[in-house]
């Protein structure tokens, strides 16, 4: 019982992690049909630039609360991320916009190979540790333990997405975008700037990057130029497990993810009679992606979309 | 008219003998070391004109390309090393790994075939991470793959007594090993483009045409979609374990580091960037990415040149260039750097 309570909070921690990446790519399909491959990596300089912020504080003002110090890496780190998403869509994608539809998507990778070197030449090629500012306390739950960053992780993706659904579907910014996606041409004749719209939902999504960076560096202890690729792909397949462009469909889909792979960590020794090991995680992941989309071809949540000439 | 025809002969045979001095040009010019990395050029050409078929052709979004490589390269290893003590020709491998390869695109493409554009673009990438990750595993119980050690000690290829490995002389010319390879590259490289180029004015290239610009036009019009978007991931996967196979041999050792995700990305890349679905396009794609990186380690000489000293290692900095490479070709050339006439107009219109 106490490993399967553990197995589940460990999943629901990853998975919203997971979530929130993947919110960043489902807004962005959802709106331009384009996989933003660079997300990954905008998430990686969100941690990057709060470890930096966080590892300077930390050496100049020993005795600050770790909470505070955390905040200011992330007041740093999501203008920083969201001046980023703001670039990329600017340079990489705007002028691409008509082009055939794998231009873009070289772009991106383009992107993202620039900024994973930006990073390597800034911060190196080792792991980064991330400093020892956070509150270290653990608590025990029906067997299981929970530890306060696990709580804090919880806590605040929830907290976020409630205030993006808040966002998309209660303000004038949430309608025009909801109109963009639905068809470009006829939310700019109803007088929507999609540019604009566009624009946000990169820095939008960029911001939920840097959090989420910030969060997963502090789970795992350490930062790295190449983390997220692996991170930025994980969320990709989230997204579109929950039917890609959408946003319940992103949370869902992270959540699960999430899930699967604790859970597929945990047991997978005792279900193969130690044939296959935990190594095979991420086996279980794509395993569970492929045949939900073989039986579900547009996801759990995605709309079957009608076929247009 | 037979003045044409007359001059179309000089410039073939000039080309012919062009390819054929290449690599003793190239060993001249620029070392050893660039005849080796032609040999793997022509890889490049075999596996991006393999995925060609898939992606330009057929309008397969298809990430997971370098498993079917990776299969070839492991039948290779498996058939001709220590490993498990055998060690068949390599006429005999070579076909059976692109046979293999081949079946496994069926594998793929069979429950994929509902799905579209993204969906399938993630599939494959999950394919591939899978058969990736097996590889990586695959040491135990039974030790198949060795892990990520990966497979060592691959026989060269070897046609009775003559290896490729070894130095010849011939007419008082030296061929040594990268020079055989690069004429057996060359040979295999140039069955692809035939295939290619007979493929794509044929009755199966137009249908997979029809198939990438409309599918339900193209079933409309009695194209047998299902049969048709199988045989084109049977034929990519194909070209993929061809060239797995000759990569297994010409390195003498293969592990699952080589087969990852980037390696997909890269293949897709050389195409987009050359020209989907234009045949010229693609081998000056794959030419082009399969060297750029290696010229920009020149830049660290350009930085001694211009500043005197060396900021920034240029193995570090080449990648950065690269990605800036990526970024500006597609910005000015969308349609690819040798587009077909069919999508420069395609994007002729779009932008109007």
């Amino acid at each position: 019982m106490d490993i399967f309570l553990q197995q589940l909070i460990n999943g629901l921690v990853l998975g919203s992690v997971y979530a929130l990446v993947a919110l960043g790519y489902t807004m962005v399909y959802g709106i331009l049909e384009l996989i933003n491959f660079a997300h990954g990596e905008i998430t990686m300089m969100g941690a990057m630039v709060a470890l930096a912020v966080i590892g300077a504080l930390a050496l100049a003002a020993p005795g600050l609360p770790g909470v505070l110090v955390l905040g200011a890496g992330l007041v740093v780190a999501i203008p920083v991320c969201m001046a980023l998403g703001l670039l990329i869509e600017r340079v990489a994608y705007r002028p691409l916009r008509h082009a055939p539809r794998l231009a873009p998507l070289i772009t991106a990778i383009g992107v993202s190979i620039i900024l994973q070197n930006i990073a390597m030449l800034i911060w190196g090629k080792q792991y980064i540790p991330f400093p020892a500012v956070l509150p270290q306390g653990r608590h025990e739950v029906l067997g299981a333990h929970i530890t306060d960053v696990q709580i804090a992780i919880l806590l605040l993706t929830m907290s976020i997405m409630l205030m993006l659904i808040l966002v998309v579907q209660k303000t004038r910014l949430g309608r025009a975008m909801r109109a963009t996606a639905q068809s470009r041409q006829v939310a700019s004749l109803m007088g929507v700037d999609v540019n604009r719209v566009i624009a946000s939902t990169f820095v939008i999504g960029s911001a939920l990057a840097a959090v989420a960076g910030v969060m997963v560096s502090a789970y795992y202890g350490l930062a790295h130029y190449y983390m997220g690729f692996l991170l930025g792909l994980k969320a990709f397949s989230a997204a579109v497990l929950g039917g890609i462009g959408n946003l319940g469909g992103a949370m869902l889909g992270g959540l699960l993810l999430g899930l699967i792979e604790s859970f597929g960590a945990g047991y997978i020794g005792d279900l193969t009679g130690g044939f296959l090991g935990s190594h095979y995680q991420d086996v279980f992941a794509f395993f569970v992606l492929i045949a939900v989309l073989v039986f579900r071809p547009s996801g759990l949540l995605g709309a079957r979309v009608v076929e247009r000439a | 008219m037979s003045s044409v025809l007359k001059s179309r002969w000089l410039a073939f045979s000039l080309l012919a003998l062009g390819l054929a001095l290449l690599p003793f040009l190239v060993d001249a010019g620029l070392g050893r070391s660039w005849v080796r990395l032609l040999d793997l050029a022509l890889l490049y050409v075999m596996l991006a004109l393999g995925l060609n078929i898939v992606v330009g052709y057929a309008g397969l979004l298809d990430l997971g390309y370098v498993a079917f490589y990776a299969l070839g390269a492991y039948v290779y290893a498996w058939l001709a090393s220590p490993h498990f003590g055998l060690h068949l020709p390599f006429w005999a491998i070579l076909p059976l790994g692109a046979a293999l390869a081949g079946l496994f695109g069926v594998l793929l493409g069979a429950p994929t075939l509902r799905l579209r554009g993204d969906y399938l673009a993630i599939v494959t990438l999950g394919f591939g991470e899978i058969i990736r990750i097996f590889l990586n595993n695959l040491n135990a119980p039974v030790n198949l793959t060795n892990g990520p050690q990966g497979i060592n000690l691959i026989d060269p290829v070897r046609l009775g007594s003559f290896s490729l490995s070894q130095p010849h002389t011939l007419f008082g010319f030296t061929f040594t090993g990268v020079h055989l390879t690069y004429y057996l590259f060359l040979l295999l490289t140039l069955a692809v483009i035939f295939i290619s180029m007979r493929l794509e004015n044929s009755r199966i290239g137009r249908a997979w045409v029809a198939i990438r610009e409309d599918e339900i036009a193209a079933a409309a019009t009695g194209i047998n979609t299902r049969n048709l978007k199988l045989l084109a991931f049977a034929m990519g996967a194909t070209f993929g374990g061809l060239a797995g196979g000759l990569f297994a041999s010409f390195q003498g050792f293969i592990s699952p580091e080589s087969f990852n995700l980037m390696e997909s990305i890269m293949i897709l890349c050389m195409i987009v960037l050359g020209g989907m679905g234009h045949i010229p396009g693609v081998i000056f794609g794959a030419l082009l990415l399969t060297l750029l990186p290696e010229a920009l380690r020149y830049t660290g000489d350009w930085q001694r040149n211009l500043f005197g000293q060396i900021y920034v290692d240029p193995a570090d900095l080449r990648m950065l260039l690269f990605g800036v490479a990526l970024v500006a070709v597609m910005l000015y050339r969308p349609a690819g750097l040798i587009p077909s006439a069919r999508r420069r107009q395609e994007f002729a219109d779009a932008k109007g």
